[in-house]
C-alpha cells in the first residue's frame, strides 16, 4: 500500500480556497456586506422594539397565520425566554434562522423551478445535493472561515448550503408532481411558459414548496447553533460558553431556549403548508 | 358550406428517427412489428379529412388507435412529423410559436376526458382561464363566465371548487370554460368517457342543444360507438393510426367499408340508428273538402280502417276513421270537418326509432310522419317499423 502515495485532495482543496480568496477577495467582501446588511436589518428590527411589545406583536402574526392556540403558546415561550434572561442571543438567533431561510428561498426556488423545467439541470444537481446534504456540517465551517473571515457571515454562508437543498428538492419535486392534463389544460389554452408557472404550477406545489421551507428553517436553526463555534453568537454561543464553562444551568436553559424557537418555528410553517394542502 | 379545419396526409410517428418508421409504413409492415424492428411508435399514419363550419365531427376507434393523438395534433399539443393541417385556410403546422398560442387561445376550445379542472381555482376563475390568460381585465372575464355557466345551469356553483362538484358538474364547467374565449371549433376529446351512462346520455344531449345555439365545428374523440351514432353529423373510424372510414352515421352502418367496420357496427342496437325517414311508407291520404263517401271509399281501397285528411297544401289536418266516416255520410255531411280527430301522434322524419316505438305503443292510430311545416311527408304503422328494422338488418350483411 506504501507504494502508492497519498492522493493530496486535501491540498487541492486548500490550493483552491487560497486561489479563491486571492483572486476574488473583491467579490467575497462584496458577499460579505449584502449578507451583513441582511442580518443587520432583521436584528434591528427585532431589537427595535421592547421584548413585551414584540412578543404581542409576534403573537397577533402567529394567530394570524395559524390559530389562537398556537399563539398562546408561542407568547408563553417566549416570555418564558425573557425570564431567563435569553432574549437578546434568542433574537440574534432568530435573525440568522431568517436571513438564511431568506437566502435559501431567494435562490432555492428559482434553482428548484429549473430543475423541473429541465432533466438536465436535475441531472447536474441531484449529486451536488446529496454532497451538500450528507456532509457533516462542521466541514463547512472551515472553507466559510477561510473565505469570509470570522463572525456571522461565515455562519451564515454554512447555514444556507446546510438548509437550502431541501427548497430546491421540494420545489422540483411539487412542480413536477402537478398533474400532466392540467398543464395540458394550460397549453391548450394558448397559456405561456411563465403564465403556465405562475397560474398552474407553483400554486399547486405550494403545499410541497412549504414543506421545503420548514425543512429549511429546521436545519437552518440547528446549523446556527453549530454556527456558533466560529462566531455566530447567540443561543448557540451560550451552549458553548456553557459546555465550556461546565455551567449546567447556562447550557440547559440556553437549550431550552433554542428549543422553544424550533417549535414556534415550526408550528407556524406546518399550519401555512398544510392549510393550502386542504385545497 | 365553409371548410372550418382540412387535414391533409398528416402522420405522426414517435420517436427519434420517423422516416424510417414512415417508410416502413409505406412498405405496409404493421405498427408492432415496426415498434419492434425500429423503437419507432406509429401514432397517425396518413390521414385526410375535412370538417365543415357547424358540423360535429367524430373521431372514432378503440383504444391505441390514434384518435386523441390525431386530435392533439390539430392545436399542435403534439406535433405532426409531416403533413398539413389547415384552419380556416391558414396552415397551421407552419405558425410559429407565438401565432401557435392566439390560435389556442382565439380559435380552439379544448375539453378533457378527466375534466382536467384546476384544482386550485373556483369553478368560476376555472371558466375565466383563457380570458385571464389572453389578459382579459377582471370585471369583463367574470361576467363572461358567469353567463356561461348561466348556459350550463351551474350558476350557483361559481364560488365552489371543483372537488365540490360532481362528476357530469366538473364536466359542465369544463364545456363552459372552452367556450368561454368564443372558439370557432371545438375539441373534445373523450369528454363524455368518465361519466355513469345516464349523465353521459344527459351531456350528449346537452352538448347537442347547446350546439344548436352556438353553432361551434366540434371535433369529438370517443371510443363509443353508440356515442358516436347520436352526436356524429359525420363520423371517421380509426384502426391502427388510420382512417378506415368517414361517412354519416347511416353510411357506416348501412354501408361498412370493410370487415373491420363491419365487425365494429355489428352489435349497434338499430333503433338507436334508424331514423323515422328510413321505415316510414307512403301515406294514404285524403282532402279535407271532401266528402266522407270519398273518404270511405279510398279506405276500402286501401284496407285500412282511418285515414289522414290534408289540407289543399298537403299539409296535415287530422286523422278520420272509417266509423266516423259512415256516420257522417248516414248524416249527409258534405265535408270532413266535424270528424276530424287533430290529436294524433307525429314524427319528423329524423326521429329515430327507438322514440317511436313508445309513441306507436300508445296510439291507436299509426304516426304522421311531418316536416316542418306539418306536410305530411309518411306514415308509420306498426307493421312497417319491424319490417323496416328486419329489413335494414339484412342489408347490412
Amino acid at each position: 500500500m506504501n507504494a502508492i502515495p497519498k492522493i493530496p485532495m486535501g491540498e487541492w482543496v486548500e490550493a483552491f480556497v487560497a486561489f479563491l480568496d486571492t483572486y476574488f477577495g473583491g467579490f467575497f467582501e462584496f458577499i460579505t456586506n449584502l449578507i451583513d446588511t441582511i442580518i443587520d436589518g432583521f436584528s434591528s428590527a427585532l431589537m427595535f422594539l421592547p421584548p413585551v411589545v414584540l412578543v404581542a406583536l409576534l403573537m397577533l402574526v402567529v394567530w394570524l397565520l395559524t390559530n389562537r392556540t398556537i399563539a398562546l403558546w408561542s407568547g408563553v415561550g417566549l416570555l418564558l425566554i425573557l425570564n431567563l434572561g435569553m432574549w437578546e442571543p434568542a433574537m440574534s438567533t432568530l435573525a440568522l434562522v431568517l436571513s438564511a431561510t431568506v437566502l435559501s428561498l431567494v435562490m432555492g426556488i428559482p434553482v428548484g423551478i429549473l430543475t423541473a423545467w429541465s432533466d438536465l439541470a436535475d441531472r447536474i444537481m441531484r449529486p451536488i445535493l446529496d454532497f451538500m446534504q450528507t456532509m457533516p456540517p462542521f466541514v463547512y465551517l472551515v472553507p466559510a472561515v477561510l473565505l469570509f473571515n470570522i463572525g456571522e457571515v461565515p455562519a451564515l454562508v454554512a447555514t444556507v448550503i446546510f438548509a437550502m437543498p431541501p427548497v430546491i428538492r421540494l420545489t422540483g419535486l411539487g412542480i413536477r408532481q402537478v398533474p400532466k392534463d392540467l398543464l395540458e389544460a394550460a397549453q391548450a389554452f394558448g397559456a405561456t411558459r411563465l403564465q403556465m408557472l405562475g397560474k398552474v404550477q407553483l400554486p399547486l406545489a405550494l403545499p410541497t414548496i412549504m414543506a421545503g421551507v420548514n425543512q429549511c428553517i429546521m436545519l437552518a436553526l440547528s446549523m446556527v447553533v453549530i454556527a456558533a463555534m466560529i462566531g455566530a453568537g447567540g443561543l448557540g454561543g451560550e451552549v458553548l460558553r456553557g459546555l465550556q464553562r461546565l455551567d449546567v444551568p447556562r447550557a440547559f436553559e440556553s437549550g431550552l431556549a433554542i428549543v422553544i424557537v424550533a417549535i414556534i418555528l415550526d408550528r407556524i410553517t406546518q399550519k401555512i403548508g398544510g392549510r393550502r394542502k386542504k385545497r | 358550406m365553409k371548410k372550418k379545419v382540412v387535414v391533409e396526409n398528416l402522420s405522426k410517428i414517435f420517436g427519434d428517427r420517423p422516416e424510417k418508421a414512415l417508410d416502413l409504413v409505406k412498405k405496409g409492415h404493421s405498427k408492432e412489428e415496426i415498434l419492434e424492428k425500429t423503437g419507432q411508435a406509429v401514432g397517425v399514419y396518413d390521414v385526410s379529412f375535412e370538417v365543415e363550419e357547424g358540423e360535429v365531427f367524430v373521431l372514432m376507434g378503440l383504444s391505441g388507435s390514434g384518435k386523441s393523438t390525431l386530435l392533439r395534433c390539430i392545436n399542435r399539443l403534439i406535433e405532426p412529423t409531416v403533413g398539413k393541417i389547415y384552419i380556416d385556410d391558414e396552415d397551421i403546422t407552419s405558425f410559429s410559436e407565438e401565432k401557435l398560442r392566439e390560435l389556442r387561445r382565439k380559435k380552439l376550445g379544448m375539453v378533457f376526458q378527466r375534466f382536467a379542472l384546476f384544482p386550485h381555482r373556483t369553478v368560476i376563475q376555472n371558466v375565466a382561464f383563457g380570458l385571464e390568460i389572453q389578459g382579459v381585465e377582471e370585471r369583463e372575464r367574470l361576467a363572461k363566465a358567469r353567463q356561461l355557466l348561466e348556459m350550463v345551469g351551474l350558476k350557483e356553483w361559481e364560488n365552489a371548487y371543483p372537488d365540490q362538484l360532481s362528476g357530469g358538474m366538473q364536466q359542465r364547467v369544463g364545456l363552459a370554460r372552452a367556450l368561454a374565449s368564443d372558439p370557432g371549433i371545438l375539441l373534445m376529446d373523450e369528454a363524455f368517457s368518465g361519466l355513469d351512462p345516464l349523465i353521459k346520455r344527459e351531456m350528449q344531449n346537452e352538448l347537442l342543444s347547446l350546439q344548436s345555439k352556438v353553432n361551434k365545428t366540434i371535433i369529438f374523440v370517443t371510443h363509443d360507438l353508440d356515442e358516436a351514432l347520436r352526436i356524429g353529423d359525420r363520423i371517421a373510424l380509426m384502426k391502427d393510426g388510420r382512417i378506415v372510414q368517414i361517412g354519416t352515421p347511416e353510411e357506416i352502418l348501412t354501408n361498412p367499408a370493410n370487415e373491420y367496420v363491419r365487425k365494429f357496427v355489428e352489435d349497434v342496437d338499430m333503433t338507436k340508428v334508424l331514423v323515422a325517414e328510413g321505415i316510414m311508407k307512403r301515406p294514404e291520404m285524403v282532402a279535407v273538402k271532401e266528402g266522407p263517401r270519398v273518404a270511405l271509399r279510398m279506405m276500402r281501397e286501401a284496407g285500412i280502417s282511418s285515414i289522414f285528411a290534408v289540407t289543399r297544401d298537403r299539409r296535415l289536418a287530422g286523422i278520420v276513421t272509417a266509423e266516423d266516416a259512415y256516420e257522417a255520410r248516414e248524416r249527409g255531411e258534405k265535408d270532413l270537418t266535424n270528424i276530424l280527430i287533430t290529436d294524433i301522434p307525429t314524427a319528423r322524419p329524423n326521429t329515430p326509432v327507438s322514440d317511436l316505438i313508445p309513441i306507436l305503443a300508445e296510439s291507436k292510430f299509426p304516426v304522421a310522419v311531418i316536416d316542418e311545416n306539418k306536410k305530411l311527408l309518411g306514415v308509420i304503422v306498426r307493421g312497417a317499423l319491424l319490417a323496416g328494422m328486419v329489413r335494414k338488418r339484412d342489408e347490412t350483411e
